[in-house]
């Protein structure tokens, strides 16, 4: 178990979707899906939703909380978010949207398999 | 004001700062849906801007959408995101070159704005303060007037922490864009001095290299050497990066997935100034364009440009000056289609968004592109 700096408090579960790179929810999305469809992105082909989607901090297009918002309304939006640093555009999304959020969490290395509890400022493991 | 308490906490601000003004993004209905929508009108039921405050592109032409091939049903929603703004008290001019239209902070004022190209040309061009907003903080500062004084609004934040050298790149607004896509792949998110080989970009080369830093994930904040605005006192930076020419060449034809035809020249990301519109029309001369050619544009400059007699000479050449919109936000449903664009920002949107094919080259090269129909 390891604690972060709370961006939006909340508590969910789900399987870890972790990327390597940097992600912009807008412009590199499928929003009516919750796929990533950036070119030569770690997660291209990826669906976030229900995910715990993991990745270092969010770039490019402001208009990204809103799609964060919007993949959410639909049903096709992450569970949580844990990041390496939260930027202001993720971090409004997140608070608008109402999705946990967390950054600076120590993590060990994870794969897509590991299914993560988000909880306030604490994310773990869960071995089951 | 829940929002701005919320990131100052995060943030550790120690302050709320007043802001000298706000740009707001989140306009095109193509970006919002109705979860965006019905958000927006929430805040207008009761909000009002307490700062100047300018809008982004929206998803059409507001005046001449019908001509842009819009539907109706879309339409009435992009004028109710537009009315809603309208409701708050913020200017509809919809563009994400404010400071070509009287949105121009001036050397350390606090702002807040979106649209992360405009971040970075107020922050790195005029010398003003503000974070990367996402739509909904700048909002949030407009109706309040106020923006929590933490990131790039302290000096510390602001100190850069990379030197990049970089060659002489002339006015191919093209390859100030790959070197911005460069400078974001490899510096980072760290605040960069760029140390030039030359001379300090124009105008339409500053714009494109702010718009591509921040695409591609670099800081919405970077100094040009003895150029424009200077970083606070401090250390030298220790880390040093160096690109030459043939590297930012190279990623130009990496970005590029286009066809050798070409289906549509879409130029002004961001929107053109008017000399860029001038120069256009010079590279036109008298011949006209075989492919549909957007120049996206501000209202106020194609105003100008109507009064100065360069947009009849771009229309009369055939190509179509888009107000208020641009290839990155309005809905093409041109799927699969060929794009040439000058643009390294508008390469990364127009395909993330529009799944358009593109080419990225100098203005010269689209424009060539637009009066034969190929790419070459």
């Amino acid at each position: 178990m390891t604690g972060g700096r709370v961006i939006y408090r909340g508590r969910a579960r789900g399987r870890a979707l972790v990327s390597s790179a940097p992600l912009s929810f807008f412009g590199g999305f499928d929003l009516d899906r919750g796929v990533v469809t950036e070119r030569g992105h770690p997660l291209e082909g990826c669906c976030v939703a229900g995910r715990v989607l993991v990745f270092p901090t969010g770039t490019g297009s402001t208009v990204g909380s809103f799609a964060l918002l919007r993949m959410v309304r639909q049903g096709v939006g992450p569970a949580a978010l844990v990041m390496r640093e939260c930027d202001t555009t993720v971090a409004v999304g997140a608070i608008i949207a109402e999705v946990p959020c967390v950054d600076r969490v120590d993590l060990p290395d994870l794969d897509d398999s590991a299914e993560l509890v988000v909880d306030g400022a604490e994310v773990h493991i869960d071995e089951r | 004001m829940e929002i701005l308490v919320a990131l100052g906490e995060i943030y550790g601000a120690a302050e709320l700062v007043d802001v000298g003004s706000v740009q707001v993004s989140g306009v095109s209905f193509h970006n919002l849906g109705d979860a965006g929508l019905q958000w927006l009108e929430e805040m207008a039921a009761d909000g009002r801007v307490r700062a100047p405050t300018t809008l982004n592109p929206a998803g059409m032409d507001l005046l001449d959408w019908r001509a842009q091939g819009i539907d109706e049903g879309f339409a009435a929603q992009q004028l109710r995101v537009v009315a809603a703004y309208e409701a708050m008290g913020i200017d509809p001019t919809c563009t994400c070159t404010p400071y070509l239209v009287g949105n121009r902070p001036g050397p350390g004022e606090h702002v807040a704005w979106a649209e992360s190209s405009a971040v970075a040309y107020a922050n790195s061009v005029l010398g003003a303060r503000t974070n990367r907003e996402g739509g909904p903080s700048a909002l949030a500062a407009a109706l309040t007037g106020r923006t929590p004084a933490y990131g790039l609004h302290l000096d510390a934040p602001r100190r850069p922490e990379v030197i990049v050298s970089a060659p002489e790149l002339g006015d191919d607004t093209s390859l100030w864009g790959a070197l911005g896509c460069w400078i974001g792949r490899n510096a980072g998110g760290h605040v960069v001095l760029l140390r030039l080989d030359g001379a300090p970009p124009a105008l339409a080369c500053v714009k494109s290299l702010c718009a591509a830093v921040v695409t591609f994930g670099g800081s919405p904040l970077f100094y040009v050497e003895g150029h424009g605005p200077r970083p606070p006192a401090g250390p030298a930076p220790a880390e040093r990066l160096a690109v030459d020419r043939a590297a930012l060449q190279a990623l130009l034809v990496e970005l590029a997935d286009g066809d050798d035809a070409v289906d549509l020249v879409c130029l002004g990301c961001p929107h053109a100034s008017l000399d860029e519109l001038r120069q256009l029309a010079a590279l036109l001369g008298d011949r006209r364009v075989v492919v549909e050619t957007w120049i996206c544009t501000a209202r106020p400059t194609a105003d100008a440009a109507r009064a100065d007699g360069v947009a009849a000479a771009l229309e009369a050449a055939g190509a179509r000056l888009v107000c208020d919109t641009c290839f990155a936000v309005a809905p093409l449903d041109r799927a699969g289609a060929t794009v040439a664009t000058d643009s390294v920002k508008g390469c990364y949107y127009g395909r993330g968004h529009n799944r358009l094919r593109v080419h990225v080259g100098p203005v010269e090269r689209c424009i060539e592109a637009a009066v034969t129909g190929r790419w070459r």
